[in-house]
């Protein structure tokens, strides 16, 4: 039957021919990835100008423990004796029970520095993220506390579950030589 | 530009930052800390990942097309779960790397790390020249419903080929909102991240344990009726250079392949008809030819229809609409989202204006989603249209996943194993592997 060979040799070489059209695509599509490419990868953070410290960076990381932790710029903080972002409102006493505390999970050391100064520090492995501090230091001080992704916690997913919902998109892809947002400080690593 | 935009807000969020109490100076030789900045993992630790992925797709072509054993498969499929999912915990993946790439080719200034190119491409590759070992023994996806898979029922070739048109519309989907820049829904909806993680959205965990039961008796759920990374592997691995090969020599017909197959991947042979099958079949090739413009036409119409609602996965659309039902009287009370817009005293209008501008892009994204799938819908129907020849049981060169379990159940290949392993073959024992 060689009308059948001829419909055999045409299929095979349709098929060598889209074989190498395949390749050639595939070449293409690489070779313009490549020129948009870079090996910088990129990372999530927050950038704080936007944050509104809802506190979904508390439950909707897909770690367990979420990556977001709250930083301090010391350079912005007041050093207060009644810090707003550690204190209840209205606080029983100005001291360090727990009956007193904003933080839910006592996250905020605080340290006596010199009269009538207090140095704040976030304990990273109590803080949850919550945001609370955040906001009565952004409210009532001077917002020297703030949210950021720890790149050591971080698994920097493709798509950040935090971003998704993030109500004020504050969550942006930013570049790996510049992975913190600081507040006051020049963010070059 | 984007840089240069955030330098400027953080210069102007230092401004609003109001410091109601100046920073002390201190008497004492205290120095103020600076916040600690960790940093991320090393970029290198990227490179032996795909270091990792090329390994592991050598490794499983030799074991599909040399070695020819499923369990060999197996134990590659085990260890590409324990290190892209459990250790790796699903990022970066193949899959999603579709939506890095559809938005680095939408948007000049995404630059696209190498590492997410090298997923996607690599895979692509190798499929073009050996068939999909990708999906039998790298993917941790599909690894995780493979190891379900304990009780295969076949579903009828219909129902496959519709479900099969779903992932048509998960991949237009998918590029459609990474490319406007809205959502990678791949990563967003992705059934099995979940469990690598141990953690995760309750809806999608209920979805991925659905898939994993339905997978007990439904080969691989996901990666045949869902996976828009399949879609792209299926056309390419149907154009590979070396396909999958049930039987080392000749085919008997005896049919075991095709009941062994989870996956309804192994077709019988079409037999001859005088001839008359290399023809195509005239009769339907010229409506389903002359319905091809109209379905293109039809699924653009209804998908750009759609197009408005698409565009709700947006962010700016989403606020948009928000503010305008408060601001009408329709939704009482505010939305993290709308509250902290009305503080940042930013215009309405101009939100309402480049939600509009969204808005009417993605209806003309919906006029091309729908057209490609029209175009698929008619590409499967002229493909019903064509003839196909096969003397023997094969597998399709687009569904074969190359997971190696029909290798065993064919009687020839056993024959060839006992060649390779003993002495010369008794004609005894030749004879009962034959029958």
């Amino acid at each position: 039957m060689p009308n059948q060979d001829n419909a055999l040799d045409r299929r095979d070489l349709i098929k060598k021919g889209l074989h190498g059209l395949a390749l050639l695509v595939t070449g293409g599509v690489s070779g313009f990835l490549a020129e948009r490419s870079q090996a910088n990868s990129y990372h999530w953070q927050i950038d704080p100008s936007k944050c509104i410290a809802c506190g979904n960076c508390a439950t909707y990381c897909v770690l367990e423990e979420s990556a977001v932790k709250c930083v301090n710029t010391y350079a912005m903080c007041g050093y207060c004796n009644l810090c707003t972002a550690f204190f209840e409102p209205a606080p029983k006493s100005l001291n360090t029970g727990a009956e007193n505390q904003l933080c839910p999970t006592g996250a905020i050391l605080r340290t006596f520095i010199e009269e009538p100064y207090y140095e704040y520090k976030i304990d990273e492995s109590l803080c949850i993220a919550c945001g609370k501090c955040v906001k009565g230091c952004k409210e009532f001080g001077n917002g020297s506390l703030y949210l950021q992704v720890r790149h050591d916690r971080c698994v920097n997913c493709n798509q950040c579950a935090i971003a998704v919902a993030c109500p004020t998109q504050a969550l942006t892809r930013v570049h790996r030589d510049q992975p913190y947002l600081l507040k006051g400080m020049d963010n070059k690593a | 530009m984007t840089e240069f935009a955030s330098v400027l807000q953080r210069v102007a969020l230092i401004a609003s930052d109001i410091q109601r109490f100046p920073p002390p100076d201190f008497e004492s030789d205290y120095t103020m800390p600076l916040p600690a900045t960790p940093a991320p993992r090393a970029p290198w630790l990227g490179g032996v990942d795909v270091i990792v992925l090329f390994a592991a797709l050598s490794v499983g072509v030799y074991l599909v097309h040399k070695k020819r054993s499923r369990l060999s498969v197996f134990l590659l499929m085990v260890f590409s779960l324990i290190y892209f999912g459990f250790y790796r915990l699903g990022c970066v993946c193949a899959i999603g790397s579709i939506q890095n790439v559809s938005l680095a080719i939408a948007n000049p200034s995404y630059a696209i790390p190498l590492t997410v190119v090298a997923f996607f491409l690599l895979p692509l590759v190798f499929t073009l020249f050996f068939g999909r070992v990708f999906c039998a023994g790298v993917c941790p996806l599909g690894a995780m419903q493979d190891l379900m898979l304990i009780k295969p029922i076949s579903i009828p070739v219909w129902l496959q080929q519709a479900l099969g048109l779903l992932a048509y519309l998960y991949l237009g989907a998918a590029v459609l909102f990474a490319a406007m820049g809205s959502a990678f829904i791949i990563c967003e909806y992705d059934p099995f991240v979940a469990f690598f993680r141990l953690n995760g959205n309750p809806n999608i965990i209920i979805l991925g344990v659905s898939l994993l039961i339905i997978g007990l008796f439904v080969g691989r759920p996901y990666c045949r009726f869902l996976c828009p990374y399949g879609v792209i592997l299926h056309h390419f691995s149907r154009l590979s250079h070396w396909r999958v090969t049930i039987t080392p020599q000749d085919c008997h017909q005896c049919q075991i392949c095709e009941e062994a197959c989870p996956f309804g991947a192994i077709l019988p042979p079409t037999g001859e008809q005088n001839g008359q099958h290399w023809a195509p079949d005239k009769k339907r090739l010229i409506p389903a030819l002359i319905l091809t413009p109209i379905l293109i036409a039809f699924c653009g119409w209804v998908f750009s229809m759609a197009g408005s609602s698409f565009s709700k996965m947006d962010y700016t659309v989403h606020l948009a609409e928000r503010i305008v039902l408060e601001d009408t009287g329709q939704a009482d009370g505010t939305t993290d989202a709308s509250k902290a817009f009305r503080d940042s005293g930013q215009p309405g209008e101009t939100l309402i204006q480049d939600a509009q501008n969204i808005m009417d892009r993605y209806v003309m994204a919906g006029w091309i989603l729908g057209a490609f799938f029209g175009l698929v819908l008619s590409g499967k129907m002229i493909r019903l249209c064509l003839p196909d020849r096969r003397d023997d049981y094969e597998a399709d060169r687009g569904d074969c996943l190359a997971c190696a379990r029909c290798f065993s159940y064919c009687p020839q290949e056993l024959k060839r194993r006992r060649i390779s392993r003993t002495a010369p073959v008794t004609a005894g024992s030749e004879a009962a592997v034959e029958s």
